[in-house]
């Protein structure tokens, strides 16, 4: 019961750190229909602008914890939203209208582009930094096994959930998220009434990667340390958890984030560590076969 | 972006585009270029370099406004400013390639990014050259859509290419100039061209998107190098039983998944890719684990080895030819195994479009519900395709193993898969020549930069981007079907260009 408690929370904050990559995936899905490879590698930025950020700020003498994070959070999320930016405008734009194979081409090469462009400036190495939260609160203790909750990994699922409300609020209220919900439906029709439809989609470009740098600035927190690589698999792991949900909804986004996260860390603490990708992707096949759009996803009617 | 007409120039515009290149990669590179990270032994330190990202964003603002004017139909000020710009790149190359005394002047610290730069006003100039040269008189009235297209003239050659192609190939390792390296990438190139004929059935002609192509190549390679290690079959022998486990293997995993469409499709498909890499890593004791299999057997001729003393009761090639021993000779030899296997495919794919299940695979790709309809079973259909290229691929795999002597999890990961569909989606899907000419491109091409190691794979990624934007519909494009129910004249020209 305690180490199934004790798994439990771990799982909650993965599948949040997940949940936040996979609604960039999910968004980009629904608007233009395309898998943005790159989104993975957007988080590794991500990561590593938060890492530099905390390093120079660290250099510079603020050593206040809670002051440092706020600082080196608007920095990452301003920076990596422009990388965002960037990517759709020079490797997707260009590409919108031809085959649906075109802009996925691109987008492996621009997460290569990415990936090579890290490692080249900041090496293969791994990059460490050092624990910044530190503490938690032990709720539960029996036969000298403790829960506990990091304060980390509450801060990662109140900020996720934070984001997600006000994601929610964005795309239901707002003139933006009617924009982006008229794209999605209809490019030509959403134009003509007035809908600078690139602006759209730049913006959901933005919005993704500032929620990729949050959860790439969570996982520096979390683990500790990055490297160049970290982009892949959560990339994979995200998109996948984005299919599980039902790709195109934001909601489903973050069930399948925290389904995989949840996958994972069980799988990994009742049977084998090597085997949880193998886990996720088992159970991401499972639900495919019974419920073909995902858990929450609307059935795609074909027209003919 | 500058709209505006040649005569009418919005400056103000251009340059505020400009200003906002400039910041944008100021933004971009503050932190990841501008600090470096440093791995100490007793944590983490850095160092700053902020002349490379000042410099980066003067630059990326010059190149912006050039091109936006170039755009505009004013190709005099890039013409100039671009030859300024590219003296002084290729001065700053120059000077550290040759460790000059200004050379610490020069923003950039590694001579292999001021040469890259440098490409930059150099495209920029010939762009610029280029327009200059078509609205001089001599060559004003011609209409622009007269210039030839590479497609067009491609289509009419075809034939003739594609033989002169295989002459080339065949011939390659006797030209004067051919030596050991040269013939070692071209089979490398082969072994990539193989593998993307092998997928074009997968993702050109039943229009199912694979991103998981690798693991078919992986349980080829296994298949023999298991096979040969532990009970001693050849390659001959074991080359129709890999290629019928990588068959196996697609048909066992098609088979569930192929009733899902499109991108539902790549993401399991990329999901199973990943799941053998892991089994293979962490079924140690069946398949060596991370470090592979070792002293898998090289392919024999006939019988023949092609080692210098062979073993007892073995006769070798060169004493059965009374040649002199030359390593070369099984280089050669596999060079013309890989060639012969890549040609089998090519002729399987080009005969199979003729009959019934490939003319069922191409109007699946067009039309799933209309297939419905006329009978077709989209599954089964589907599974012989993913089945088919899975047995290429694993023919292929055996044939990497055979070559490298042993395999390894590493040579297996996703960016295999997603090099081989590059390949395929580069050279025009369902083109079988574009597929040739992009595996030169990708992989014969970076081959011989060996020396710039580090930065092969992200030139290898601007490639990728360059080429889609560039040519959206890959290099030789064309997804025209086979056959037609109505021949037009329009369509009978194209499709009888489409068949090799």
């Amino acid at each position: 019961m305690e180490v199934f408690l004790q798994q439990l929370i771990n799982g909650l904050t993965l599948g949040a750190i997940y949940g936040l990559i996979a609604v960039g995936y999910t968004m980009v899905y629904g608007i233009i229909g395309m898998i943005n490879f790159a989104h993975g590698d957007i988080y590794m930025i991500g990561a590593f602008n938060a890492l530099i950020g905390f390093l120079v700020l660290f250099g510079l003498g603020v050593s206040w914890a809670p002051l440092a994070i706020v600082i080196v959070l608007i920095i990452t999320v301003m920076i990596t939203a422009a990388y965002g930016w960037t990517v759709e405008r020079v490797a997707y734009r260009p590409l919108r209208g031809s085959t649906r194979l075109a802009p996925l081409i691109s987008a492996i090469g621009m997460s290569i582009i990415l990936q090579n462009y890290v490692q080249l400036l900041q090496g293969a190495r791994n990059k460490p930094l050092q624990s910044l939260i530190e503490g938690g609160i032990t709720i539960l203790e029996h036969d000298g096994y403790a829960v506990t909750v990091r304060y980390l990994q509450i801060g990662i699922v109140v900020v996720t959930l934070a984001l997600m409300i006000g994601f929610t609020l964005l795309i239901t209220r707002t003139a933006l998220g009617r924009a982006q919900r008229a794209t999605e439906q209809d490019k030509k029709m959403a134009a003509l009434l007035g809908v600078n439809v690139d602006r759209t989609i730049s913006l959901t470009f933005v919005i993704g990667a500032a929620l990729a740098a949050v959860a790439g600035m969570m996982v520096l927190l979390y683990y500790g340390q990055i490297d160049f690589y970290i982009g892949f698999l959560a990339g994979i792991k995200a998109f996948t958890a984005a299919v599980l949900g039902g790709i195109g909804s934001l909601p489903g986004a973050m069930l399948g984030g925290l389904l995989i996260g949840l996958i994972e860390v069980f799988w990994s603490g009742y049977f084998s560590v090597e085997y949880k990708d193998v886990a996720a992707f088992s159970i991401l096949v499972l639900v495919l076969i019974f419920r073909p759009t995902g858990l929450l996803g609307r059935p795609d009617l074909e027209k003919v | 972006m500058a709209t505006a007409t040649a005569d009418m120039i919005d400056y103000p515009k251009i340059a505020k585009g400009a200003l906002g290149a400039g910041v944008l990669t100021l933004v971009l590179a503050s932190l990841v270029v501008g600090i470096e990270t440093i791995s100490a032994p007793t944590g983490i330190t850095y160092d700053t370099r902020y002349t490379a990202v000042f410099a980066a964003a003067i630059g990326v603002a010059i190149v912006y406004f050039l091109a936006q004017l170039l755009k505009a139909g004013k190709p005099a000020i890039p013409l100039i400013a671009g030859a300024v710009l590219l003296a002084l790149t290729l001065l700053m190359a120059l000077a550290q390639t040759g460790e000059w005394e200004i050379a610490r002047l020069v923003p950039f610290e590694s001579p292999v990014v001021t040469w890259a730069i440098m490409l930059v006003p150099l495209s920029l100039v010939i762009r610029a050259g280029l327009v200059t040269w078509r609205s001089s008189p001599a060559s004003v009235g011609k209409p622009a859509h007269e210039r030839i297209h590479f497609a067009d003239f491609y289509r009419r050659i075809n034939t003739k290419f594609a033989i002169l192609l295989i002459v080339v190939a065949v011939a390659l390792p006797f030209m004067p100039f051919a030596d050991r390296r040269l013939v070692d990438v071209a089979t490398l190139v082969l072994t990539y061209i193989m593998l993307g004929w092998g997928l074009n059935i997968v993702v050109g002609l039943a229009g199912l998107l694979d991103l998981g192509y690798v693991a078919f190549y992986a349980v080829g390679a296994y298949s023999y190098a298991m096979l040969s290690v532990n009970y001693g079959v050849s390659f001959w022998f074991a080359l129709p039983i890999a290629g019928t486990m990588a068959a196996l293997f697609g048909v066992i995993l098609g088979f569930p998944v192929l009733r899902l469409r499109g991108d539902y499709l790549a993401i399991v498909t990329l999901g199973f890719g990943e799941m053998i890499r892991v089994i293979i890593i962490n079924w140690w004791w069946f398949t060596g684990g991370p470090n592979g299999i070792n002293k898998v057997a090289r392919p024999s001729f006939f019988g023949l080895e092609f080692d210098r003393s062979p073993p007892e009761g073995v006769q070798s090639f060169h004493t059965f030819f009374g040649l002199d021993y030359s390593p070369n000779q099984r280089v050669f030899f596999l060079y013309f195994v890989i060639l012969a296997f890549a040609l089998l495919t090519n002729l399987f794919t080009l005969r199979i479009r003729k009959l019934p299940i490939g003319r069922a695979w191409e109007a699946l790709r067009e039309d799933e519900t209309a297939c419905r309809a006329l009978g077709i079973n989209p599954r089964n259909t589907k599974l012989t395709a993913f089945a088919i290229g899975a047995m290429f691929a694993g023919m292929a795999g055996s044939f990497f193993a055979a070559r490298q002597g042993f395999v390894s999890p590493e040579s297996f990961v996703f960016i295999e898969s997603a090099i081989i569909l590059a390949i395929v989606v580069l050279g025009g899907l369902g083109s079988q020549i574009g597929i040739v000419l992009a595996a030169i491109a990708l992989i014969g091409l970076p081959e011989f930069f060996r020396d710039l190691q580090d930065y092969r794979m992200l030139a290898f990624g601007i490639g990728m981007v360059l080429i889609m934007i560039w040519r959206p519909g890959g290099l030789l494009a064309h997804r025209d079907p086979t056959i037609y129910l109505h021949k037009t004249k329009a369509h009978s020209a194209a499709g009888a260009g489409a068949q090799p």
